[in-house]
C-alpha cells in the first residue's frame, strides 16, 4: 500500500487513542486536550535533537583529499605517457 | 586484501554522465581500471555534447583501454540525468550496473567493496552512503552539513527509506532491478536519486549499504541556495504522496 496511507493509519490510530482517552476520564481532561500539542513539540524536539547529534557526529574524512590528490598524480602520469592530454582544464 | 578470488562471473556496466569533465573523465577511468583489476567491466560514459572536448579524451582512453571496455554514448546536449542512465543502459552488456559521478566524489576504490557486498548479500542494490561510520565527507563547511543533516532527518522520518543516504549516486544496482525501478521515476537531478531509491524500497528490493568517503569537488564549490531547498522539499512531497 502507498506509503502515505500507512501514515495515515498511523494518525488515525493516535487520534483514536487520544479520543478514547477523552472519553475514559482515565486522565484530567485539560491535560488530554493538550496532548496533540505535547506530541507535536517532542516530536519537533526529537527532530532538533537528531540533526545535532547527526552533526556531532558527521564522518569526515580530511585525508581523503589528500589520497585523491596523490591518485590524481599517479593517474595524470600514467595516461601522459599513454598519449591522453591530461593537460589542466 | 588476500585470495578472495572468489568465481565472479558478472559484468559490470559503469555508466558515467559525463558534462565538460574533461580532465576528470580521464583520471576517473585510470582509477577505475586501477581498482577492478580481475573484475569483468566496461565503462560507457554517456556525455551531452560537452563543449570542452570530453568526447576527444574519451576516444583516447578507447585507443589506450580498448574500444570493447570504453563506450562512449554521446547525446547533442544536456538532456538530463534519467535519460542519461536509460541511454547508457540500452546498449549495457553486463547484468550489473554502477553508476556513478564523473567528478571524482566518487572513488572508485570502493567499487570492489560494492561488488563483495552484492556477492556476500545477494542484493539488488547496493548503496554508498556518506553518513555512517566508516563513510564521510570532506570538503562542507558547517551550514553545509547542517542543510544536509536536516534534510535527511526530515526524509527519514517522511519517508521511513530504508537507506542512510538518500541523495547519493553512488550507487550499484543488478541491471534488471535499474530497468525496473527507473522506469516509474520521473524526478530531476538529486531528486531523481531519491526517487529511485525509495521506490525500489517500495517494490521491495533488497538493498544493501557499504560506506563511502566523498570529496566534494574543490573547484567551484557546490551551492545550495534557497531555490535547493525548495526544489528539495516539493520533490520530498512528491515523494510521500506518490510512493
Amino acid at each position: 500500500m502507498k506509503h502515505i496511507l500507512k501514515i495515515l493509519a498511523l494518525l488515525v490510530a493516535i487520534s483514536a487513542f487520544w479520543i478514547g482517552l477523552l472519553q475514559a476520564s482515565v486522565i484530567p481532561e485539560s491535560y488530554t486536550w493538550l496532548l496533540p500539542l505535547y506530541f507535536i513539540v517532542s516530536l519537533g524536539c526529537y527532530g532538533v535533537l537528531m540533526v545535532g547529534v547527526g552533526l556531532m557526529q558527521f564522518p569526515t574524512c580530511p585525508q581523503e583529499a589528500l589520497l585523491l590528490h596523490q591518485d590524481i598524480l599517479e593517474a595524470r602520469d600514467f595516461l601522459k605517457n599513454k598519449g591522453v592530454d591530461v593537460g589542466s582544464n | 586484501m588476500g585470495n578472495e578470488q572468489k568465481e565472479n562471473s558478472n559484468k559490470y556496466s559503469i555508466i558515467i554522465p559525463t558534462y565538460n569533465e574533461r580532465l576528470n573523465i580521464a583520471l576517473l577511468v585510470y582509477l577505475i581500471f586501477k581498482h577492478l583489476p580481475n573484475v569483468n567491466f566496461e565503462i560507457s560514459v554517456v556525455d551531452d555534447g560537452s563543449p570542452d572536448g570530453t568526447q576527444d579524451i574519451v576516444k583516447q582512453l578507447q585507443s589506450v583501454y580498448g574500444e570493447d571496455r570504453i563506450l562512449l554514448r554521446a547525446r547533442p546536449k544536456k538532456l538530463g540525468l534519467g535519460t542519461a542512465y536509460i541511454h547508457g543502459l540500452k546498449h549495457a552488456s553486463g547484468n550489473f550496473v554502477v553508476i556513478m559521478d564523473a567528478d571524482l566524489s566518487h572513488h572508485p576504490k570502493y567499487l570492489p567493496n560494492f561488488i563483495k557486498k552484492q556477492m556476500e548479500t545477494g542484493a539488488d542494490i547496493v548503496t554508498g552512503t556518506r553518513y555512517v561510520k566508516g563513510g564521510g565527507v570532506h570538503g562542507w563547511n558547517l551550514m553545509r552539513k547542517l542543510t544536509s543533516r536536516g534534510a535527511n532527518v526530515l526524509a527519514q522520518t517522511l519517508l521511513w527509506p530504508g537507506v542512510s543516504d538518500l541523495t547519493g549516486s553512488f550507487r550499484l544496482y543488478r541491471k534488471s532491478v535499474l530497468e525496473d525501478v527507473i522506469g516509474s521515476c520521473v524526478s530531476k537531478g538529486y531528486v531523481f536519486q531519491m526517487e529511485m531509491i525509495v521506490r525500489a524500497t517500495r517494490k521491495g528490493y533488497n538493498i544493501a549499504e557499504v560506506p563511502i568517503t566523498f570529496v566534494d569537488r574543490v573547484y567551484g564549490s557546490s551551492k545550495l541556495g534557497g531555490s535547493e531547498i525548495v526544489e528539495y522539499l516539493k520533490g520530498l512531497i512528491y515523494l510521500l504522496l506518490t510512493t
